[in-house]
């Protein structure tokens, strides 16, 4: 990859990611962005490699964690199926997640790095635990 | 590449059901003309009868506008009542000479109304009951004309003689039959319905024989004479006494008939194999169905054949009544009239409105029919279809699934009378309201749809009952068809009997093989089958078949429970809810460290860390230094045990070492679903081992020994299986039952349920009666269970790729352009 730190806002610089073999056949790894929500790359049985926001449309569940079949994933939290080219739910489920541009190169999988920068970053992942939890009034005076 | 050509003849709710099927299948595959005798596009015949009582309008009940058949661009020749087929030259000619060459065609000519061949039965105000026209002169009659007959006291009748009531009219009911609706309800149910409708104003003639229809000098009937010579005025004549499938058509085609067009499992007529049927108007293996979940299977099977997919067979459908008639609920099916050898359970409460009639045979329940309270129709639908034997519940059979445990509706048993934001299903959250609407708006008939679409009932069913009714009176008449046989998912036509026998019968090691040989449409299965396939594989032949990680839920691949957030759960295992200071210094070390959020107690007698993220997981467990809990599988989950003799001053057994060692014998058992154990010192059961898949209860003379409970949806108390004197046999009884369930139970279904399907005679039988037998058992169990690895510290041998813990890449050097894009 260039060392150059242009940055043209339409110019797009494919960002090494991984190897092919480092994601599980039927599986998918997760790319840590320093902002927003992970990316998730998928690797179905014909060693097509996709990549998602790693957030269901439906309650923000991990899809990076779910099955793959074919060319979909099954939301771990609900059972969602979301087809891994488009990123929108099987109907009658309603619901897209983004995507995002996918290089494969001798082997080597790389993502668009302004999309990585740029890409989907309104989204957040849901908040489970006590932090969820409405503030008591006593809590506010603390 | 050239079209073919189809043509359908009858816009009717089977026929476009198939093109909807087809169209989703193969958009572009035909050319589609479709001729209707009636003026109007597709509308829901069931819901007539709401128009006719004013409750809804025709626009209302229609199910595909005008604009669908432009949209999917189908030639329709509404109006047009097809006359001829040539079939040589493969051209459909109508009434009025359009004509239409086909490549295929589908024949959807529906019913016609049975006529009574009396006099007078062409007198003008003397109609049947059918379609939109009648329905429209049954309107314009209430308004100028007073008193009306209804012959027949089906249900047709029954809803005709109710709108005609309320559009103004005086409504005399003709029966020659000695209760009303005899097809569906038994003498008892009839009458009381009767009563029902007597108070509503509506009037009966039982028993009464038709005569002749008198005219009067303008031409119309102005009576009804019966054979005993007596008249009844009528101003109106309805005649719904019957449907016959109307074949007029495929009979001058030279098209075999025999009480309906013949078809094959494939809907192709057989006599010429480019001609289907599906609708009323089929006769599949001797049966024209009149309802409409078993029309829209037979949609789907002639849909796929259309499409040349090739694949499905049209098996036939399990059909009962369910029929709502002006507010009154009723329920029927099976052998419900009884008869000989067939026992009845019976309740009465003529007062209250209230009939329910069990029929049983041969310990069985073959037969149904509720009045006035039908919640409980499909449990019993279900139970009749499952032909599971009854002994076992026999005394609680008549109050329903609710008095056998059942939750999260709030006690609701009539759907009509909740409010529409009250909550259906407890499970997704969804209201009345939401049902209703989903209905209306994207037309769905079946509760597998509702359940797709909405979520309703789709997780653990205990609302179906509700669910279906709505539906009921939303969609109007009945929508609880079943196919004889349930296929895994949809994925393939095999059933999780069919998968178990296979992989036995042909020593199956692999998913693919699985898949090449039992007809999988899908190359690598989905989520629903993969798991179930991967579990009976490695059930059947342990230490042969390889475990496949990505066949598995998440929960079973990091071995940790996933919450709603994408972090995880984890809790060590704490053998019988023993623990010591020192494991307990170590779980607050972690939760320390790891800045855990939530640490709480478990009802299984441990420790839970909640919120570990997923790069802590191998961390926190290296930390805490326990085992695996397995708490996040399809396996033995814990052994609760209460004190017993060791402290406890009623103890009469030491409870706690019993539970430990079966906890330790059992350790890292996947099974078909997960299983709870417990172990109770004394019959006081602190453990409370009468809900779990095995309770042990410690009696001063022994143990005994319970199966099948469960504290879940649906709480089911444990039955006694046997009582056995020492810990060691414990140990085998226990074993050699929880090898059987492995062996055979289908993947998802708890002790209790797999229990339900083979009947507890039959694990009697294999456990108490069969000695041999059961000490192969347990042998086969500890066989598969020897060695197995703890996938928190020998991951490799557990097969857990580890690389899952870590993100594949951590990407911060396009930081830069991310602080410049916020």
């Amino acid at each position: 990859m260039s060392n150059d730190n242009n940055n043209h806002g339409t110019s797009s610089e494919w960002k090494v990611i991984c190897r092919v073999e480092d994601i599980p056949v039927l599986g998918a790894r997760r790319v840590a962005r320093p902002v927003g929500v992970n990316v998730a790359v998928f690797r179905n049985a014909e060693d097509q490699v996709f990549a998602l926001l790693d957030r269901c449309p439906h309650k923000g569940g991990p899809l990076s964690q779910g099955i793959v079949f074919g060319t979909s994933v099954a939301c771990p939290l609900h059972n969602w199926a979301i087809g891994l080219e488009d990123g929108c739910a099987k109907s009658p489920d309603e619901g897209c997640t983004p995507r995002f541009a996918v290089k494969v190169a001798d082997g080597v999988v790389h993502l668009d790095s302004n999309e990585l920068a740029t890409h989907a970053l309104d989204l957040a992942s849901p908040v489970a635990g006590p932090a969820n939890r409405a503030c008591l009034p006593e809590d506010t005076t603390a | 590449m050239k079209k073919l050509k189809l043509v359908m003849v009858g816009n009717g709710m089977a026929g476009v059901r198939t093109l909807e099927e087809l169209l989703k299948l193969a958009p572009d595959l035909y050319d589609i003309t479709v001729f209707g005798a009636e003026p109007h596009p597709n509308y829901n015949r069931i819901l007539l009868s709401p128009v006719l009582a004013g409750e809804q309008t025709v626009d209302e009940i229609v199910l595909n506008s005008w604009a669908w058949y432009t949209e999917n661009k189908i030639t329709l020749h509404a109006g047009k009542k097809v006359v001829e087929v040539d079939r040589v030259k493969r051209i459909v000619r109508a009434e009025d000479g359009t004509e239409a060459p086909y490549d295929r065609l589908l024949m959807c000519t529906g019913s016609n109304p049975f006529m009574l061949p009396v006099p007078g039965k062409d007198l003008k105000g003397v109609i049947a009951y059918r379609d939109i026209a009648d329905t429209d002169y049954m309107i314009e009659t209430a308004k100028t004309h007073k008193s009306a007959v209804v012959i027949g006291g089906g249900l047709l009748g029954l809803e005709a003689a109710n709108g005609l009531m309320l559009r103004g009219m005086s409504v005399t009911v003709v029966h020659v039959m000695p209760w009303l609706m005899e097809r569906q309800l038994d003498d008892v149910a009839g009458k009381l319905l009767q009563k029902s409708l007597e108070d509503r104003g509506l009037k009966f003639l039982i028993g009464a024989q038709t005569q002749e229809l008198v005219g009067g000098e303008d031409g119309r009937v102005k009576a009804i004479r019966f054979k005993d010579g007596t008249e009844v005025a009528a101003d109106l004549v309805v005649m719904a006494v019957g449907i016959r499938p109307n074949t007029e058509l495929a009979e001058k085609m030279r098209l075999h008939c025999q009480r309906g067009i013949v078809v094959t499992d494939t809907l192709q007529t057989v006599t010429d194999a480019r001609i289907y049927s599906v609708g009323e108007c089929a006769a599949h293996r001797g049966i024209a169905y009149g309802l409409v979940a078993p029309l829209f299977e037979q949609a789907k099977v002639a849909a796929n054949h259309l499409a040349q997919f090739g694949i499905g067979r049209y098996l036939g459908s399990l059909t009962s009544t369910k029929l709502k008639v002006t507010g009154i609920d009723l329920f029927s099916a099976g052998e419900f009239m009884g008869g000989e050898g067939t026992e009845e359970i019976v309740m009465s409460d003529p007062f209250g409105g209230v009939y329910k009639k069990l029929v049983i045979k041969d310990d069985k329940l073959v037969g149904a029919c509720l009045y006035g309270d039908t919640v409980d129709g499909s449990w019993y639908f279900k139970l009749l279809r499952d032909g599971r034997s009854v002994g076992d519940i026999r005394d609680k059979l008549m109050f329903g699934e609710s008095n056998i445990g059942d939750t999260g509706h709030e006690g609701h048993s009539k759907a009509a009378s909740m409010p529409d934001e009250a909550e259906v299903c407890g499970c997704n959250g969804v209201t009345k309201g939401t049902i209703c609407k989903a209905i209306k708006d994207k037309g769905l008939f079946t509760l597998d749809e509702v359940k797709k679409h909405t979520k309703a009932s789709a997780s653990c069913g205990s609302c179906t009952g509700l669910v279906e009714q709505i539906l009921m009176f939303t969609a109007g008449g009945d929508y609880s068809a079943t196919p004889k046989k349930k296929a895994v998912c949809g994925c393939t036509d095999a059933n999780h009997q069919d998968v178990r026998d296979a992989i036995r019968r042909e020593h199956y090691l692999t998913h693919d093989e699985v898949y090449r040989n039992l007809g999988w449409r899908t190359p690598n299965g989905c989520a629903t089958c993969r798991p179930a396939v991967n579990y009976y594989l490695i059930s059947t032949w342990p230490k042969e078949a390889k475990d496949d990680p990505q066949s598995r839920f998440i929960n079973e691949r990091s071995h940790a429970n996933i919450q709603k957030d994408g972090t995880y759960s984890v809790i060590p295992r704490m053998w019988g809810g023993h623990t010591t200071p020192d494991e307990l210094r170590r779980i607050a070390d972690a939760a320390d460290k790891y800045q855990i959020p939530t640490v709480k107690v478990t009802g299984g007698q441990r420790i839970d860390l909640l919120g570990v993220k997923k790069e802590d997981l191998e961390g926190v467990w290296k930390d805490i230094g326990m085992p695996s809990g397995f708490a996040y599988a399809k396996s033995l989950r814990t052994v609760k045990t209460c004190v017993g003799s060791e402290w406890c001053r009623f103890g009469t057994q030491d409870s706690t070492q019993m539970g430990k060692d079966l906890e330790r014998a059992l350790w890292a058992m996947y099974s078909p679903h997960k299983v709870k154990l417990a172990v109770s010192g004394c019959p006081r059961n602190c453990a409370e081992a009468g809900i779990k898949d095995v309770g042990v209860i410690g009696v001063d003379s022994g143990w005994e020994l319970y199966v099948g409970g469960n504290g879940g949806i649906k709480t089911e108390v444990a039955q006694f299986l046997v009582k056995v004197k020492t810990a060691e046999e414990v140990m085998e009884y226990a074993g050699a039952f929880l090898q059987l369930y492995r062996e055979e139970g289908w993947y998802l279904e708890r002790t209790v349920h797999y229990i339900g399907r083979v009947g507890l005679d039959y694990v009697k039988k294999k456990i108490l009666e069969d000695a041999e037998g059961r000490k192969a058992l347990w042998e086969r169990l500890q066989f598969a269970l020897d060695g197995e690895p703890d996938p928190w510290f020998e991951s490799s041998q557990a097969q857990v790729d580890v690389r899952q813990f870590t993100p594949v890449a951590v990407v911060d050097d396009v930081a830069d352009k991310a602080t410049q894009a916020a």
